[in-house]
């Protein structure tokens, strides 16, 4: 009990004090995440758009296949990406594995089901409300997929809000892809995985506490954005 | 550019194997107010979508004087139960004149005008799907009229709505029919249609049962399914 009183006081002192490595850990996991967060969007928004408002003949198989992938445990992910970057792998010879790109494509292929997943819902709810009356107005299918987006932007910001608190705490794939490598590719759980496994339960709890916040945040906010829809309900 | 005039012909439309409406041979000219009326689930809503070209016809075909998507961009129509955007009132109403390329100012300058015409100048900064179902009706109204249509389907407009509101509705329908509109719309309600209808078209089991003047249809309608839902009897 003592050790860990101290462990958080010591943690405490690491972050008011600004220290260094840890906040060079801090920024690398922002970085790493938000840049993967900005990218599967990119992909997943208009990929859940596509499938809310388009019939095509293999749509289901889609949908069923993206909603198997949410589930997808990170670490086999890791190991995917391992073999696609690794130096006898497909894309071995962009020499990615072990560096923050490589950590990013795989929190692409983490969340990019996710948020697909969560959007496609949203929109689909959103068209089946909308069908009529945009039909009925002449839109076109631009303004039809403007009208959607817009007004559904509250759940699509719940859905990339979701994939951000997924990435960021996320272990197993990042261990493998990026190699922990001090300076270079060590992010928030990685770090605290390794300290906690050396004793450092200072710096460990440091990086916890800050990995805490940052998901409480994440999730504040996603209780904000879906409460604003509902305010007047309540 | 003249829309008119609609024809219908041969018009059937199912839903799997189960015939909802039709045959039905009709032609809509210019000018009037047409109302629909007959009992609950004669086919009212299926033929105002099927004019409107929200429902596709199984057999026969429905022609507009010009192709069906510009003949769209002159319609309006106003749904049995409200479609509301998710937005403020202003902005629900704002919203065709947007489509039709108007600015963000001019659109909601118009559509301030058009939400006082139906008293919903204190609920413009509203959230539209938290209007009462009465405010949800009118918006919906504001909002067709709005781009003043050359046709506007209406399917039971005032069935939410009080006397006091019904009465002001009547009276803006009545506006839009002198300005040009030509009006559908559907009602349950005899003493409106008798209030209203310059022509009537009395549904019954998916077909037109009778189409003829207002006059005619009040006083000596041709068939006795229609006498008996003008005196208010249980049409068997
Ligand atoms: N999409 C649909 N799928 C299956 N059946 C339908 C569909 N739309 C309408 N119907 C059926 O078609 C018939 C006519 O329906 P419609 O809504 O046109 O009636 P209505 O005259 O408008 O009735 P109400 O006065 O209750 O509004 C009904 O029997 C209804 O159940
Ligand atoms: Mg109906």
């Amino acid at each position: 009990m003592n050790s860990m009183h101290q462990g958080f006081w010591d943690a405490w002192e690491l972050i008011i004090t600004f220290d260094r490595d840890l906040y060079e850990i801090v920024f690398l996991s922002l970085k790493v995440t938000v840049s993967a967060v900005i990218l599967a969007s990119l992909i997943a928004l208009p990929l859940g758009a596509f499938l809310a408002v388009f019939r095509f003949k293999f749509r289901r198989y889609v949908i069923a296949v993206l909603n198997a992938l949410m589930g997808l445990p990170p670490v086999v992910v890791g190991l995917f990406v391992y073999m696609l970057l690794s130096r006898a792998g497909p894309l071995g010879g962009f020499g990615l594995l072990f560096s923050p790109s490589a950590m990013i494509i795989a929190q692409v292929i983490i969340i990019v089901p996710l948020i697909a997943s969560i959007s496609h819902q949203a929109i689909r709810d959103l068209w089946s409300e909308y069908h009529d009356l945009l039909i009925s107005m002449n839109a076109t299918r631009f303004q039809r997929a403007k009208a959607l987006l817009w007004d559904g932007k509250r759940a699509l910001l719940t859905a990339i809000l979701a994939g951000f608190g997924r990435a960021i705490g996320e272990v197993g794939a990042i261990m493998i892809v990026g190699g922990n490598i001090e300076h270079a590719t060590r992010v928030l759980t990685t770090a605290i995985a390794l300290e906690t496994g050396k004793g450092n339960f200072a710096f460990a709890m440091g990086l916890g506490l800050v990995l805490i916040t940052l998901a409480i945040l994440i999730n504040l906010l996603i209780h904000i954005v879906g409460k604003t829809e509902r305010a007047s309900t309540w | 550019m003249v829309i008119f005039p609609l024809r219908m012909h041969g018009v059937t439309a199912h839903f799997r194997k189960k015939r909802l409406v039709g045959p039905i041979d009709i032609t809509i000219e210019t000018e009037g107010f047409t109302i629909v009326m007959g009992p609950n689930g004669a086919g009212k809503t299926t033929l105002l979508r099927l004019m409107h070209g929200l429902q596709r016809c199984s057999g026969g075909g429905v022609e507009w004087a010009v192709p069906q998507a510009k003949a769209r961009e002159k319609q309006a129509y106003v749904f049995q139960s409200p479609i509301m955007m998710r937005r403020k009132v202003i902005d629900s109403i704002a919203y065709p004149l947007r489509l039709r390329g108007l600015g963000v100012s001019a659109a909601r300058a118009k559509a301030q005008e058009c939400a006082g015409r139906f008293g919903l100048e204190n609920l413009l900064d509203s959230w539209a799907p938290m209007l009462s179902g009465g405010e949800k009706q009118k918006l919906s109204l504001a909002r067709a009229l709005v781009i003043k249509p050359d046709i506007l389907f209406l399917d039971e407009p005032c069935a939410n709505l009080d006397g006091r509101s019904t009465r002001e509705i009547e009276e803006i329908l009545l506006d839009a029919q002198a300005s040009g509109t030509r009006i559908i719309m559907s009602t349950h309600d005899i003493g409106q249609a008798r209030r209203l209808a310059q022509d009537v078209i009395f549904m019954y089991d998916g077909k037109i049962h009778e189409q003829t003047t207002a006059e005619i249809f009040f006083t000596a309608p041709a068939t006795k399914e229609a006498q008996a839902f003008i005196n208010g009897d249980i049409v068997e």
